[in-house]
């Protein structure tokens, strides 16, 4: 062991102030804090299940499944109008894995670490949040081509299918701050699932992603129209394989905005709580 | 005044029914070792969140560096070096990745924190594993890992919150040079431990807590005294000779007590005991022993151990509860 003589100052000049200002230094130990969640994404790759293995195994079974049933025997026509659905389900879903890790991340303490660092207390939720950006392009990608494989085809053109794969990850970003919030609130990472599922089962379900609404009774119809998941498979839907886009997508972004509004301010008071 | 580098007055914080800490007064010199002491759920784990930022107390004021921890946390937090009660690494991440995520958090520029990560892996013997997952690491080279993180940015105050538990004797001597250099290049030490061993080897003065209050600060020695007299004990070289000291020492003993032969609470057997009053004593036994023709392979004065001490002051305290 040899000694260690560099002097305090080696922090900076002022060690008072971040490097750059505060918006800068959020933005650095953000990113920062995102790849050290990229890594741990990349030691376990068992931990991308959910957004490669499982919507394919969805798209099998409901094609394959109900395809026959639902859509009279065309099997291509029902793989058209479920994918789209299927990947704002699998975007819905993906972001429960989240709030798990940051609930099992403050149980182990390497919070505390961070909370002891002259860091905004945002930062390490702004980072994984970031990092999750690489799962919802996972998802997309995946159910893309694995679709393609199954005879789904894009039937507008490149720039729209694009703007699906853009408008799909940034609802997963908004998303996921519930995902975030629940894993700050609840104890466990088991718990954070539980409670995930409960909310992401009936807004998945109980939307236009596997039937056609008008064949829903009404008091479903009622529910299916006030879905945050409905305009958003609308949009995809429209940018992927045709149809009316512009209304469904305001009606996506305003939820977008609405999420990112009511629950990003809960998570971090949650995590500022959570001590 | 102003040498103080941790200062706290009247710390409280209730959790629920429990009061963690019950009007904490703690205070640390700078460039020393502040051993806090307790026995689990004393409040010394949540003393350590208060002045390391984590945590407000319901009451209180506390200074690091001589700033408000209340009132500028994040001054605060360029200043200290935190090593928590169960090892923080990240185990997917490397001992390399570890260190530089932290050094980037506290704004090194990103060449400036691999070069601090590969110097402090260098000197906790790190090197040959700085490329694997931490969750490859032995408890110890993960205990290692966590003081590393903590020192990555020079802190002039480390906190180290039980930093020993669970390591084996080899591993928490090591842990102790680290405390003990860290300390000859100025920075402070506030360590919580339940080995009063550890605090008897590395603190300058020791801070009792028990049920969230302070019931002792003082140097280990001074604790000592506090307690209970010296001892004188004596090793016979032939064990046979052991009925023969005992009867030489007890003419040195202090009034009211006697000589006892040793082997039982955790001494080995073959040395006599004896309770003398003061360093005197040996004037009177060292002639009275060759006298008698005892060669002796052992003698010296103790002070009664932390262990006793320690027990001494919270059984105390336990009692005047009891009666009031």
């Amino acid at each position: 062991m040899t000694t260690l003589d560099i002097p305090v100052s080696a922090i900076g000049p002022d060690i008072d102030r971040p490097r750059g200002g505060a918006l800068a230094a959020l933005v650095r130990h953000s990113v920062a804090l995102a790849r050290r969640s990229l890594i741990k994404t990349v030691r376990t790759p068992e931990a991308l299940i959910d957004v490669t293995l499982q919507p394919v195994i969805f798209l099998l079974l409901f094609t394959y499944l109900f395809g026959g049933a639902i859509a009279g025997g065309d099997r291509h026509a029902y793989l058209q109008f479920l994918l789209p659905g299927m990947l704002a389900q699998s975007l819905a879903m993906g972001g429960i894995a989240l709030g798990q890790n940051l609930n099992a991340d403050i149980q182990k303490g390497v919070f505390d670490r961070f909370r002891s660092l002259p860091v905004a207390r945002s930062a390490p939720l702004v980072g994984a949040v970031a990092a999750d950006v690489v799962r919802y392009l996972t998802v997309c990608v995946v159910m893309l081509a694995f679709g393609t494989v199954m005879g789904f085809r894009v039937e507008t053109g490149f720039l729209p299918a694009v703007a699906a794969v853009a408008l799909s990850i940034g609802f997963g970003l908004c998303f996921c701050w519930i995902s975030v919030w629940v894993g700050m609130l609840v104890r466990t990472p088991g718990a954070v699932q539980g409670v995930m599922f409960l909310l992401v089962f009936p807004l998945s379900f109980g939307s236009n992603v596997f039937v056609a609404t008008n064949t829903l009774p009404g008091w479903l119809q009622a529910f299916v129209h006030v879905n945050p998941i409905t305009p958003l498979v609308g949009s995809i839907r429209g940018l992927l394989v045709g149809g009316p886009v512009a209304g469904h997508l305001v009606v996506t972004l305003a939820w977008m905005a609405g999420l990112l509004v009511v629950f990003v301010p809960l998570a971090l008071r949650a995590y500022a709580r959570r001590a | 005044m102003t040498d103080l580098v941790v200062r706290a007055e009247g710390l409280r914080k209730r959790f629920g029914k429990t009061q963690a800490l019950d009007g904490v007064d703690l205070a640390m010199r700078r460039g020393t070792v502040l051993g806090v002491l307790g026995p689990n759920g004393a409040g010394k784990t949540t003393a350590v969140r208060v002045l390391a930022t984590l945590l407000r107390p319901d009451a209180g004021t506390a200074e690091v560096a001589g700033i408000d921890v209340l009132r500028q946390p994040q001054r605060v937090r360029r200043r200290i070096g935190l090593t928590g009660q169960y090892a923080s690494v990240d185990e997917d991440l490397t001992g390399t990745q570890n260190l530089v995520l932290i050094g980037q958090l506290l704004d090194l520029t990103t060449k400036d924190a691999k070069r601090r990560a590969a110097e402090l892996l260098d000197w906790f013997d790190l090197s040959e594993a700085a490329g694997r997952p931490a969750k490859t690491y032995s408890g110890g080279m993960r205990r290692r890992l966590d003081l590393a993180a903590s020192l990555v940015g020079h802190p002039e105050v480390i906190f180290l919150d039980e930093p020993t538990t669970g390591l084996d004797p080899a591993k928490r001597e090591d842990m102790w040079g680290v405390v003990r250099t860290q300390v000859t290049q100025g920075a402070s030490v506030l360590l919580t431990t339940q080995y009063l061993d550890e605090a008897d080897a590395l603190a300058d003065e020791i801070v009792v807590i028990n049920q969230g209050r302070v019931i002792a600060h003082d140097t280990p020695d001074g604790l000592k005294r506090r307690v209970g007299g010296l001892t004188l004990r004596v090793r016979p070289t032939d064990p046979a000779r052991v009925p023969d000291a005992m009867r030489v020492l007890d003419k040195v003993a202090a009034p009211g007590t006697a000589a006892s032969a040793d082997g039982s609470a955790g001494s080995r057997p073959g040395a006599v005991s004896v309770p003398v009053i003061g360093d005197i004593a040996l004037d009177d036994a060292v002639p009275a022993l060759r006298q008698a023709g005892i060669e002796v392979t052992e003698l010296g004065l103790h002070l009664p151990s932390l262990d006793e001490v320690f027990h001494a002051l919270t059984e105390t305290k336990t009692m005047e509860e009891a009666l009031s």
